[in-house]
């Protein structure tokens, strides 16, 4: 029942803020919608029983993705409203009509009749929770080689975005 | 009504859809990395309720490798967009349209 | 003696090949000689071996030298019989008197080695001609001898004349040869074998008279594009362009007679084919007479000679035609003796006079020029038929087998005691214009006689022309047809059979008709200049039309030559321009255009690629759930 209630509240608020993602004209608004959606899907992570991830995605995600975006955002000036206005021909009529070719299929999936809607297993003790001393046992045992390069990654990726910094700079000072 | 791994499956699906529209349809750069950031977190959704429905903490460890490319792609994103921007002082891709035929 | 036959051809094509290489380091004159060596071997050599065929008891020899394509008969075989020694012994001998004399005459041309270069490789091919065990052998030598004319006509090649020449003899050769080769393949699909002892012993067998009478044809349009019959003699007056050796060897005495050589060795077919023998002899008399006409009015020494070479080997192909086909290569012979000493001659007279060619502007040349004009006398003598010169005697034999054979043929023979008369006729005038007379050339020009190395060949020749003749005389009992008989075994030889009587008749017309050219010439042109001017000008049209030839050569132009330009010209310009290139451009423009049409696509807006992207990716999902999901 609580599931139930909770889920679609945090379905309608993440929907609600990703329509305000791709619909909304100052991209502050965006980045707004965009915090919506992350802290909905994070309730839903805790739902099921993920909740070293619900927090890292709070804190990760949106606190420190979400917090760079803005700073961008603020950096680029870019908060004055965008033109909605389509400038490619064709672009708005592919898209609309792809919309719906989507939504048809799913919606035809879902409610035809050819998918399996079995029941999940009752959510106390029958499966683990997502405790940090049981993630972490499968992180550093079954994936930690996975674990290892995405540390290499991102280190290259502080690098590289170092290397574009200076890039800049150096332009900027000639 | 139970909630099964589907419905949370099916709102994923939705807001993957949502994300790829958007890319598709605005111009800021900003906006469409915020869409690609959406997609991905669809795709988080679909692995945590998939460990879920088998029982198993594997779909949690994706997410956080997920969560972790997510992270250093928007860096270097980031930095990327910001370099351009101190070119053009335009953050539309619309503009950046050279490699044409 | 017979296993080293093939010493004969080896000689010069080893000259060949040495003064090639090392001709230019070799230099003059021992280039000269060692070419003049090379063809004195293959005589000597030819010589040694004719012996049991002059004693009586030789036998045919076959020489393989290597089979080179049994499935075609085709090998480099030798066949050494009588009719081929003496061809043989004739090229050699004639040729190494004229490579002597070539000494001299090319003496202080710039590429005299490379005459010797040559003259070497032409002896090669007409010898492999003569010695071809087999028709594939034959033709090798036949296209072989055409090339060396080709070279050798067009030797002083900036002369545009001369190079215009080169390619004039070639192509008309040509087309004879396509004649040839037709008549080959022909013999190929009947007998299945391309050498002559698989074809001639079974022609009576295998050939039906309609398929013998088509290889005959063909034969004679291969052979009167060689031996320049009308109406492919076109090229040899224009071949006069090359050095006068050249002329004297390959157009007279050699190369020209491949073709009576040709109608001879295949006697067999002609056997079973009397309408192909019969139009040899028709074509044969028509040209003589016609080529005879011509010569009447010509100016240039040379050009006479021509003309009067064309009309002997006219005589040659009415004798074989009428199946005489010993006296047909009898007076092949003693043509080869005069009409290379009347070449020669001239050429000396040539060499005497700094190069001047125009008889117009030469006369009165006995006195400077002695042993010259003496052997050129005798040369015209025996051209004339007089006896007891050699001329006499082959043209003679010629004639008595044309009378003999009654009906149609008896016109031939008219034709040919007209020809004879016309013969004596301008050959006298030529050593009138030439040697007597008073002198008309212009300032400046010093004749004096040529060095013994010109003028010992000149000798030799003449008495050759003198003496050779009675080889066949019945008096002395017809030892050339005994000697040539067992290469005609499949054929019915025809001779003069009249006994006494007739033979002395006949004789008598043609030397009335002989000597009454010469006389009628000598009174003609005897006298002062414009006496005999006027004389040519009594004529009227019919000498303006013997001295231009007819206009053959412009006939062929308009006819021939113009219309082949014209259609080249339009499939160059109205099929391949436009159409063919067309075509290939038209592919490339439609390349571009697809390109063109096609690179809108890359728009260069990545949210165009996007819904491309998306596209696909619906498309893929679609494919999933119908596919059941």
């Amino acid at each position: 029942m609580v599931e139930l209630v909770l889920f679609f509240l945090m379905a309608a608020g993440a929907l609600a803020g990703a329509l305000t993602v791709i619909f909304a004209k100052n991209p502050i608004h965006a980045a707004m919608g965009l915090f919506g959606t992350l802290f909905s899907l994070a309730v839903m992570y805790v739902v099921n029983l993920a909740h070293l991830m619900a927090a890292v995605q709070v804190i990760v995600y949106a606190g420190a993705v979400m917090t760079l975006f803005l700073f961008v955002i603020m950096l680029i000036g870019v908060d004055k409203t965008e033109d909605m206005s389509e400038q490619l021909p064709f672009q708005r009529k592919l898209v609309i009509g792809l919309a719906v070719i989507i939504v048809g299929l799913g919606g035809g999936l879902a409610f035809g009749g050819r998918l399996a809607w079995t029941p999940l297993s009752k959510p106390d003790g029958l499966f683990p929770n997502g405790t940090i001393q049981a993630i972490a046992e499968r992180l550093f045992t079954g994936w930690v080689l996975a674990f290892e390069v995405t540390a290499l990654l991102l280190t290259i990726a502080a690098a590289g975005a170092i290397a574009l910094a200076q890039f800049r700079r150096r332009e900027v000072e000639e | 009504m139970i909630v099964t791994a589907g419905w949370y499956m099916t709102l994923a699906a939705v807001l993957f859809t949502v994300g790829l529209l958007g890319i598709l349809v605005r111009r800021n750069a900003l906006i469409m990395f915020m869409c690609v950031e959406l997609m991905l977190n669809a795709v988080n959704l679909t692995f945590v309720a998939a460990g879920r429905a088998n029982s198993t903490l594997d779909g949690q460890v994706a997410v956080f490798f997920v969560l972790v490319v997510a992270a250093a792609e928007v860096v270097v994103g980031l930095a990327i967009i910001v370099a351009i921007f101190r070119n053009r002082s335009t953050a539309s891709v619309d503009e950046l349209a050279e490699l044409r035929g | 003696m017979i296993d080293s036959i093939w010493l004969v051809m080896a000689f010069p094509l080893a000259g060949t090949v040495l003064l090639h290489f090392l001709g230019k380091r070799i230099g003059e004159p021992i280039a000269g000689w060692i070419a003049s060596a090379a063809i004195g071997g293959s005589f000597v050599v030819a010589l040694i071996a004719a012996v049991p065929f002059i004693r009586g008891d030789g036998a045919t020899g076959h020489v393989m030298l290597w089979n080179w394509m049994p499935a075609l008969g085709a090998s480099f075989e030798i066949e050494w019989d009588p009719l081929a020694a003496l061809m043989t012994l004739v090229v050699s001998g004639v040729g190494t008197l004229i490579h002597i004399y070539s000494v001299g005459y090319m003496h202080g041309d710039e590429r005299f080695s490379r005459f010797f270069t040559y003259l070497n490789l032409f002896a090669f091919s007409m010898l492999t001609l003569v010695l071809a065990g087999n028709f594939a052998m034959l033709f090798m030598g036949w296209e072989l001898v055409g090339l060396c004319s080709y070279l050798l006509i067009s030797f002083w090649y900036t002369k545009p004349s001369a190079a215009a020449a080169g390619k004039k003899a070639f192509i008309v050769n040509r087309i004879g040869d396509f004649g040839f080769v037709i008549a080959l393949m022909m013999v190929f699909t009947t007998f299945g074998t391309l050498s002559y002892s698989g074809v001639f012993d079974r022609a009576g067998d295998l050939l039906t008279e309609g398929a013998a009478t088509a290889i005959g044809l063909l034969l004679l349009v291969g052979a009167a594009g060689k031996s320049a019959q009308v109406p492919l003699y076109v090229w040899l007056p224009d071949a006069m362009e090359g050095p006068t050796p050249v002329s004297a060897l390959i157009h007279a005495a050699t190369m020209v007679t491949a073709g009576v050589y040709v109608v001879a060795r295949t006697s067999a077919i002609f056997e079973l084919a009397p309408a192909a023998s019969l139009t040899v002899a028709t074509v044969g008399a028509i040209t003589a007479l016609w080529a005879a006409t011509i010569a009447l009015a010509q100016n240039d020494i040379k050009r006479v000679l021509a003309y009067s070479t064309i009309s002997q080997l006219g005589y040659m192909f009415l004798g074989v035609g009428l199946t005489a086909y010993v006296a047909g290569v009898f007076h092949l012979m003693t043509h080869a003796f005069f009409k290379a000493l009347l070449f020669l001659a001239a050429g000396s007279v040539i060499h005497g006079m700094s190069g001047e060619q125009d008889m117009l502007k030469m006369g009165g040349l006995r006195k400077h020029m002695p042993v010259t004009a003496l052997t050129m006398g005798i040369a015209t003598l025996a051209i004339s038929g007089v006896p007891p010169f050699a001329g006499f005697w082959s043209k003679d034999e010629i004639l008595a087998v044309a009378f003999e054979a009654g009906g149609y043929a008896t016109v031939l023979w008219f034709l040919g005691v007209l020809t004879a008369m016309l013969t004596a006729f301008y050959m006298t005038r030529q050593f009138v214009l030439v040697f007597m007379g008073k002198s008309r050339w212009e300032e400046g020009v010093h004749p004096h006689e040529s060095p013994r190395v010109m003028t010992i060949p000149l000798m030799v020749l003449a008495l050759l022309s003198i003496g050779a003749g009675f080889v066949n005389t019945p008096f002395f009992g017809n030892g050339l047809e005994h000697f040539l008989e067992p290469s005609f075994e499949f054929a019915t030889l025809a001779h003069p059979s009249g006994g006494f009587p007739m033979f002395f008749l006949l004789a008598g017309i043609s030397v009335i008709a002989g000597v009454g050219g010469i006389v009628m010439a000598y009174l003609a042109y005897n006298r002062p200049r414009e006496l005999w001017e006027r004389f040519q000008e009594g004529f009227g049209k019919a000498w303006t039309a013997w001295a231009e030839a007819y206009r053959v050569d412009d006939f062929y132009g308009k006819v021939l030559v113009g219309p082949g330009k014209a259609a080249a010209e339009a499939a160059a310009f109205k099929l391949d321009l436009p159409i063919v290139d067309g075509a290939v451009n038209g592919i490339a423009r439609v390349v571009r255009s697809v390109g063109s049409g096609t690179r809108t696509v890359q728009t260069g807006f990545v949210r165009n690629y996007g819904v491309t992207f998306v596209i696909g990716l619906v498309a893929m999902l679609i494919w999933i759930v119908v596919r059941g999901a």
